[in-house]
């Protein structure tokens, strides 16, 4: 009771625990009240100089919501940082975070820790189930404000159990992290339990979508969680993601790096490719998680999400007729062609600013979540490398694990061609990208917009590797190579190489050649193209599709 | 393929067209045509037009050809080959590479055109060869007509001294004025004494306003002529000054006439053209709210004389400055179709295209001067892609990623060359279209503007509708007490924006509020999905912390259907809407208040753009609880731009005076930036050491690259 009234004189820090209050009494009644009061006042009398189990309650879920206390709650609000439960309470809808394990404390008896003063009921974690937008959600926040958000054996058995109900019901898990890395004084327990969440991280991973928020330091073994759920998001200039801080990295390298060079948010979204996306700020980042978790399905047992939709699904987009610029060799946004075709120029990027030549994100058709891939020829003609395979693949690979179609537009002029990308093993790399294409058994729609070249146009959900549907658009050029190129090989050493170059850009830079075999289904008017896409998404909405039981492929990683 | 190309195209155009003749139809119903569709197609005139220009204007003379019966072929340069124009004529010919000298201003490559398709007349449209007499002279040696006037009247307007001499002849009120040597001050006092205070001063060599001084008195004049002698000598080595009538609060206000080749010449009444920016303008109305019936009919007269002083035939405009008094003077003569004749044509009924090519084929005119009527009141907004927050307009440059322009209103027009999907490219006029509104009364058709800029959809450029609706709803402009100087006057400091009253900002915030519920409502909004918590109750109430300009309001909204009823400061306003977040335009009734909003752009952390009478404010909603909490966001120190140059907006590097490790004074040039036919001078904010050069001369730089680093 006593913390109810703290609660109600508008502690902010209390909402979490008052919103789990809520839960059980149907609602505020007196009756309730009073019956609840009689109990409180009824072991008093027998137990006199010892404190009630229900002010024992009171008291652990006070400390509970207080974390490390105040503060440590001020110094990181001082950071820019929010507290593990505020940002639970900005993440889920109101009143509807449901807590487990408010009492679990650390087991730890080694270097003083089992003092009354070194056990915070909760540790160093919240964790619980909730819901965004109404969809269910599975969700746990380390809570650096005790013992810097370490984890201790008791911290990650509290994430596993969440885990593991997660993936009984189907439901996605949402990972706050905001940890130092290892509880040091319980030594391998907090080995252990790092491997536990890896774990369940990989037993998880294609049955429910994990993303993984990193709201601080994540840094050592800890980095192994994230980098194994599905999306990784970071927060610009409060989150770091390393193996190694700067301080080793000096002593074994000799390198001198700051925290943010090392492993800020701009490393590893432009950089390193590890994180998929970078916000603002705690708030920015949270609001963000809430927009992309609606086009995410709950399991892989559920459909892509339909969600109301205003934008007419038959609706012509009449800049797309000029948007492809009559030189082959000049530059366009595919982005214009994206944010023209889908709902409500409503597009969420992934990885936006690393390896650029290649798009790829959540758009809605008509309501209904699709992945778009494409090939952006405003950097590096769109050609593909071993960065924007991997990118591609591993976006494709998602979709397909979440019954997520696949809609591909390629203007691709081939693979990357140098020393540099065949040392790097594009051959092994590029290889990804076919493989999660062919692989994917989800509706798979591609539409040509200009190039496709050689074995890059193979590669890009031809026909070949079981597209559904291939449009090509009168501007397509579907062939080996480039004229200039072709010419070269074709007429080694003859003249009139310009009148062979016409030659072949009259047989071969159009979409017939690949029309005439049936390699595309359709050469369609590029302002119709979002109409076909919708009807086409209808149709193939019932598709069904299996491969050849395994235990599993071998893509070439 | 390239049949393909075009056929959908085409049936676009047609679509257009059928869209357009359906409008003048339900003009001629409610007795207002935008022109006449008088078209006798037994008058023969020509079989084959092509026009030498490009953008709206092509596309309008292409329109009236398409009435008459006239197949059009249009030229082009290689950007533009899929232009609207190019689209609409039935014949395209690429002229050239896109610099304007290589294509739209190469005479070869347009005569060649002009043999290769047999046409048998050019329209030049304005700008580009409209007033080019070899032009002229070339099409006449080859035997093709073009259609304005003739060579001599073109050579004749051409000049500004010789034509100040015939105008002068014709009786045509001239500035009147003095250029020459004056001996001294006494001298200078009686030549002011004979033009009449004010004056104007200034050395003959000095260009421009350089060095102008105005006098009202003799003692001013005496003081002048010192100075400006003194100036003369000293600066440009020739003795001579200018002394001229000084016009104070002039108004810029043209006749627009039309001549034949028999003699017949009529005036087509005046337009009003006081709303300029950078002697461009911005704002045109027909008739002028200045002009009485007297003084109108004096002009007109004027100007016919001079037109057949010079035996104009064609559409020609007289320009004249018109001082409070209403004492008007000659300017000059433009020997073409101008960019603002559409609303001659609205109050006139006139359609000013095919009256230039009748009489370019020889016909008469039709019409008598007392058959020229004032029908209404008609206003042209020139809607351009520039940024008018920078010198009343800075050219942009983009893809029109979404275009709509409001032509399901009534009694709207607009005029334009481009489409969804269009670029606007740093080689040719920014202008967009032009956007003109007609009604019976000035209050009606200023009512119409209003309207039709909120439902103009312009995505992808920067354009300056904020400041073509600030300038029609402007106290001064409504009561049509307007002069050249407009806009330095109202705006002294350079265009902010709308500013907003208390009532519209919280209309304002009450829209944004409202918007932001309504997409947190459907964003939870999922079919057919049933594992969506069913116990869990549609939120029915709303609190919310709205940030606009710095200041943050609380807000509460509680929803019942489409309606919001918003709570701020103690008011409840009702915003009522369908809510349509697909759509580009969102119009919405607040307290009964019809308004039409566009929502420009909505990201997930609440912030939210919408533009609002025109002009576009950035609104962050945030629940209670994300607004109490962001508090503790760190703020992000913003890049240190005075120590960077960036370009403010594309265009080519004309010059760069300095190189690293040079010191600039603060105000000292660095380097040139040309744009679309405009130079800008890019100077140091500070004085500073030069760190670095990024640019070169002939170089192309974006909006916002950087081109110096300052230490």
């Amino acid at each position: 009771m006593a913390a109810f009234t703290v609660a109600s004189r508008g502690c902010r820090l209390l909402c979490g625990f008052r919103s789990l209050y809520k839960k059980f009494p149907p609602s505020h009644g007196g009756a309730v009240a009073s019956a609840r009061s009689e109990l409180r006042c009824l072991p008093r009398l027998y137990s006199v100089g010892h404190v009630s189990v229900q002010e024992r309650i009171d008291n652990k879920r006070k400390a509970a919501l207080i974390g490390g206390g105040q503060n440590r709650i001020d110094a990181q609000h001082k950071r820019g940082k929010l507290t593990a439960r505020e940002r639970v309470e900005l993440l889920l809808d109101p009143d509807t975070f449901v807590e487990y394990d408010m009492f679990v404390e650390h087991r730890c008896s080694d270097f003083g820790m089992e003092a009354d003063h070194n056990k915070y009921p909760g540790d160093s974690v919240v964790t619980g189930q909730g819901r965004i937008n109404g969809r269910l959600v599975y969700i746990f926040s380390q809570d650096f404000t005790v013992f810097g958000g370490s984890l201790s054996g008791a911290h990650a058995q509290k994430i596993c159990k969440i885990m593991d109900q997660a993936m009984m019901v189907g439901a996605p898990v949402i990972g706050l992290n905001d940890s130092g890395g290892a509880r040091i004084q319980e030594g391998v327990e907090s080995l252990a339990g790092y491997a536990d969440i890896f774990l369940r991280n990989v037993m998880a991973s294609g049955v429910v979508p994990q993303i993984s928020l990193i709201m601080g330091p994540c840094a050592g073994g800890a980095v192994y969680s994230p980098a194994l759920t599905d999306f990784t998001f970071m927060v610009k200039d409060t989150s770091y993601l390393f193996i190694t801080g700067p301080d080793v990295v000096k002593s074994v390298t000799n390198e001198d790096v700051t925290q943010e060079e090392l492993g800020g948010a701009k490393t590893h979204t432009a950089v390193s490719g590890v994180a998929h996306r970078a916000f603002e700020n705690d708030i920015d980042a949270l609001l963000n998680l809430r927009q992309f978790f609606n086009f995410l399905p709950l399991s892989n047992k559920d459909p892509a999400p339909v969600i109301e939709c205003q934008d007419p699904s038959d609706r012509l987009v009449p800049g797309l007729d000029t948007v492809v610029p009559f030189e082959s060799t000049k530059a366009y946004d595919m982005l214009d062609i994206i944010q023209g075709i889908v709902d409500e120029r409503e597009f969420f990027e992934i990885m936006p600013s690393y390896a650029k030549n290649i798009v790829v994100g959540f758009a809605r058709m008509n309501g209904r979540t699709v992945g778009i891939v494409g090939n952006q020829p405003k950097v590096a003609s769109g050609c593909l490398d071993i960065n924007s395979s991997v990118k591609g693949a591993r976006f494709v690979r998602f979709c397909d694990a979440f019954n997520i179609p696949i809609i591909t537009f390629v203007d691709v002029p081939g693979f990357l061609p140098g020393t540099a990308q065949e040392y790097g093993g594009i051959i092994r790399h590029g290889a990804k990208l076919l493989f999660a294409f062919a692989e994917a058994t989800i509706p798979k729609i591609t539409v040509i917009t200009r190039k496709a070249y050689g074995g890059a146009y193979d590669v890009m959900s031809s026909k070949h590797l079981r597209g559904d549907v291939n449009y090509a658009w009168p501007t397509a050029e579907v062939a080996v190579m480039g004229a200039k190129g072709a010419v070269q090989i074709i007429f080694r050493g003859k003249e009139n190489q310009e009148e062979a170059e016409a030659e072949y850009v009259e047989k071969f830079a159009n979409p017939f050649p690949a029309a005439v075999r049936g390699f595309v289904d359709d050469i369609i008017q590029p302002s119709s193209t979002r109409r076909r896409i919708c009807r086409d998404l209808e149709v193939l909405a019932s598709k069904k599709q299996t491969n050849p039981w395994k235990k599993h492929a071998n893509i070439p990683l | 393929m390239a049949a393909y190309r075009v056929t959908p195209a085409l049936q676009r155009v047609l679509l257009a067209w059928k869209h357009i003749s359906f409008n003048s139809r339900c003009c001629i119903i409610a007795s207002h045509a935008h022109y006449s569709t008088a078209y006798d197609l037994n008058e023969k005139t020509f079989d084959k037009i092509l026009i030498a220009n490009r953008g709206e204007i092509a596309c309008r003379v292409i329109k009236t050809c398409k009435k008459m019966g006239i197949k059009t072929v249009a030229v082009h340069s290689d950007v533009d080959s899929s232009a609207v124009h190019v689209k609409m004529a039935d014949e395209a010919v690429c002229v050239g590479p896109a610099p304007t000298n290589k294509s739209y201003l190469n005479m070869d490559a347009i005569m060649e055109a002009i043999r290769k398709t047999g046409a048998q007349a050019v329209h030049p449209g304005y700008g580009f060869l409209s007033e080019n007499k070899e032009f002229a002279r070339r099409l006449a040696a080859e035997g093709v007509t073009f259609i304005g006037p003739d060579t001599h009247a073109i050579q004749a307007m051409g000049d500004k001294i010789e034509s100040k001499l015939i105008a002068k002849k014709a009786k045509v009120n001239t500035i009147p004025g003095f250029d020459g040597v004056v001996k001294d001050a006494g001298e200078a006092v009686r030549i002011a004494g004979e033009i009449g205070y004010p004056v104007m001063i200034k050395a003959s060599a000095g260009g421009g306003g350089k060095g102008m001084r105005i006098a009202w008195d003799d003692e001013e004049t005496r003081e002048g002529f010192r100075f400006s002698s003194q100036e003369a000598a000293s600066s440009f080595g020739d003795d001579r000054l200018l002394i001229e009538k000084f016009i104070d609060n002039p108004r810029h206000i043209e006749i627009q006439v039309l001549a034949d080749k028999h003699g017949n010449a009529l005036w087509l009444n005046e337009r009003e053209c006081s709303i300029q920016r950078r002697n461009q303008k911005v704002v045109e109305e027909a008739p002028s709210t200045f002009l009485d019936p007297e003084t109108r009919r004096a002009m007109g007269e004027q100007a016919v004389s001079l037109a057949r002083a010079v035996q104009y035939s064609s559409a020609g405009t007289v320009e004249f400055l018109v001082d409070s008094k209403r004492n008007f003077y000659f300017l000059e003569m433009n020997t073409r179709l101008q960019v603002e004749h559409p609303i001659t044509e609205c109050i006139t009924g006139l359609d000013l295209v095919q009256e230039m090519i009748r009489v370019a084929k020889g016909y008469p005119l039709r019409q008598k001067q007392a058959d020229i009527p004032i029908n209404g009141w008609a206003l042209e907004s020139r809607v351009y892609a520039e940024d008018p927050y920078k010198s009343f307009g800075l050219p942009s440059i983009g893809r029109l990623n979404q275009y709509q322009e409001p032509v399901n209103l009534s009694k709207v027009r607009v005029d334009s060359g481009i489409q969804e999907g269009s670029d606007i490219s740093i080689y040719y006029d920014p202008m967009i279209s032009k956007l003109v509104t007609y009604g019976s009364t000035r209050a009606e058709a200023l009512r119409r503007m209003e309207e039709a800029l909120d439902n103009y959809v312009i995505r992808g450029v920067t354009h300056n509708i904020p400041l073509l609706r600030e300038i029609i709803t402007h106290p001064l402009f409504v009561k049509g007490d307007i002069s050249t100087k407009f806009l330095p006057e109202v705006y002294p400091d350079g265009f902010k924006g709308h500013q907003l009253a208390d009532s519209e900002r919280q209309e304002l915030l009450a829209t944004a509020a409202s918007l932001f519920v309504a997409a947190q409502l459907r964003s939870q909004k999922f079919l057919g999905n049933l594992r969506v918590s069913t116990s869990q109750q549609e939120q029915k109430r709303w609190e919310l912390s709205v940030e606009l300009e710095k200041g943050v309001h609380a807000v509460t909204v509680s929803s019942s259907g489409s309606t919001y009823t918003v709570e701020l400061a103690g008011k409840s306003l009702d915003v009522t809407s369908e809510w349509n977040l697909a759509s580009a335009l969102l119009p919405v009734s607040i307290n009964g208040t019809q308004r039409t909003v566009q929502c420009i752009s909505r990201s997930p952390g609440g912030e939210i753009s919408l533009q609002y009478l025109g002009t576009v404010y950035k609104v962050t909603v945030l629940s209670k609880l994300a607004e109490a909490l962001s508090r503790h966001m760190p703020e992000k120190v913003p890049e240190d731009t005075s120590s960077i140059l960036r370009s403010p907006m594309p265009g080519s590097v004309v010059a760069v005076s300095v190189s690293p490790g040079d010191t600039v004074a603060e105000g000292q040039e660095i380097c040139v930036i040309e744009a679309m036919k405009m130079q800008n001078s890019m100077t140091a904010a500070r004085t500073a050491k030069v760190k670095s050069v990024h640019c070169k001369p002939g170089e192309t730089v974006g909006e916002g690259d950087v081109l110096v680093e300052l230490e």
